[in-house]
């Protein structure tokens, strides 16, 4: 296709879509003036009905439970995707690599004290997650990048034990399916699929919220498995046949 | 002045970075550069959620774009640059 007809099929397209956008942006309510109700009525109900102080978490693990599930399932059947395509069983996957660790001392330190300050501010934002902003998915994530500065700033050998597939699939498997059985035993007590089992505590404390506590958790143990699968996976594809080779060269 | 009204220049400034921020990411040619540009924009995008009041969605886009986007990236990267490398020895 010609440059010319390129443009004469671009150019009414183009502006066909920034017609529709400025429509639509001329539509927006007002900077500032949010008019749908859920909100309110969320930030009316969630403190005083679960006692949890942050409304975000409060909404995702008990007023749309099931959502928060459909969405941990995604990451879920994402790892398993990766891993499918990535894993090589034929691969000795534990033969001890010699890789050249960091030379510089001051960046090895810095990194090593990053690994504990981050693994800290995770498992922070995992437990205080229903009271203040965080939760289980946000510190999964950084509870797992901290651990892989340990890579970064360490060697194979120091990271090894938060790679290996036969500690983590099982975990995984603990925290997505923790989520669904939750769900289920509130459907065997005799009530909806998620309905809040346990006492609601008191409101701004770790005691709070039920049965929030623990789908937090199942959902910040999926996640940092997640990770950890998705990080060992991609190390033992890309960066490792680089490293050896670029140690042979 | 009231809280709200305090806001109002902040907000403005992080709606600049922002706007300012994204093509600058989009002009970065060089694919590792560019991963580092997209961690800085991310950064300006968590300091907008937190100046709007949303600290959930501000932790959310800090572990995606601080930790999980450039990892990907970073690796992908890598094992392109390798290929080069080793069809540039084969020739």
């Amino acid at each position: 296709m010609s440059r010319r007809v390129r443009m004469l099929v671009l150019g009414p397209g183009l502006l066909g879509l920034g017609a529709l956008f400025a429509w639509a942006i001329a539509g927006l309510p007002a900077f500032g003036h949010y008019r749908g109700p859920y909100g309110y009525v969320l930030n009316r109900l969630v403190v005083p009905l679960r006692h949890t102080t942050n409304v975000v978490m409060g909404t995702n693990f008990d007023v749309r439970g099931v959502d928060t599930m459909g969405e941990e399932f995604i990451l879920y059947a994402a790892v398993v995707g990766v891993t499918l395509l990535l894993r090589d069983e034929s691969n000795a996957r534990h033969v001890e690599r010699h890789t050249r660790r960091l030379r510089n001392e001051t960046v090895r330190l810095a990194g090593v004290a990053m690994v504990g300050g981050g693994l800290l501010v995770g498992l922070w934002l995992m437990a205080f997650g229903y009271i203040t902003p965080g939760g289980g998915f946000q510190g999964g994530v950084v509870a797992a990048g901290a651990v892989l500065l340990l890579y970064l700033a360490g060697s194979h050998r120091d990271y090894s034990p938060f790679r290996d597939a036969h500690v983590l699939d099982p975990l995984e498997g603990v925290g997505a399916g923790g989520y669904v059985v939750v769900g289920l035993a509130a459907l065997a007590s005799g009530s909806a699929f998620l309905t809040n089992l346990f006492g609601r505590g008191t409101t701004g404390t770790l005691l709070s919220g039920g049965s929030i506590v623990i789908l937090n958790w199942a959902a910040a143990i999926a996640v940092t498995c997640a990770m950890l699968l998705l990080f060992a996976e991609f190390l033992e594809t890309y960066v490792e046949p680089l490293e050896t080779e670029e140690a042979g060269a | 002045m009231t809280l709200a009204a305090t806001l109002v220049p902040l907000q403005a400034v992080s709606f600049a970075l922002v706007a300012l921020g994204a093509p600058l990411v989009v002009l970065t040619r060089d694919p590792l550069r560019q991963a580092l540009v997209n961690g800085v924009y991310g950064v300006s995008l968590v300091c907008l959620f937190v100046v709007l009041q949303a600290p959930d969605p501000a932790l959310s886009m800090l572990a995606v774009s601080g930790i999980g986007y450039p990892l990907v990236i970073l690796a992908a990267i890598a094992r392109v640059r390798a290929r080069d490398r080793r069809k540039e020895d084969d020739s």
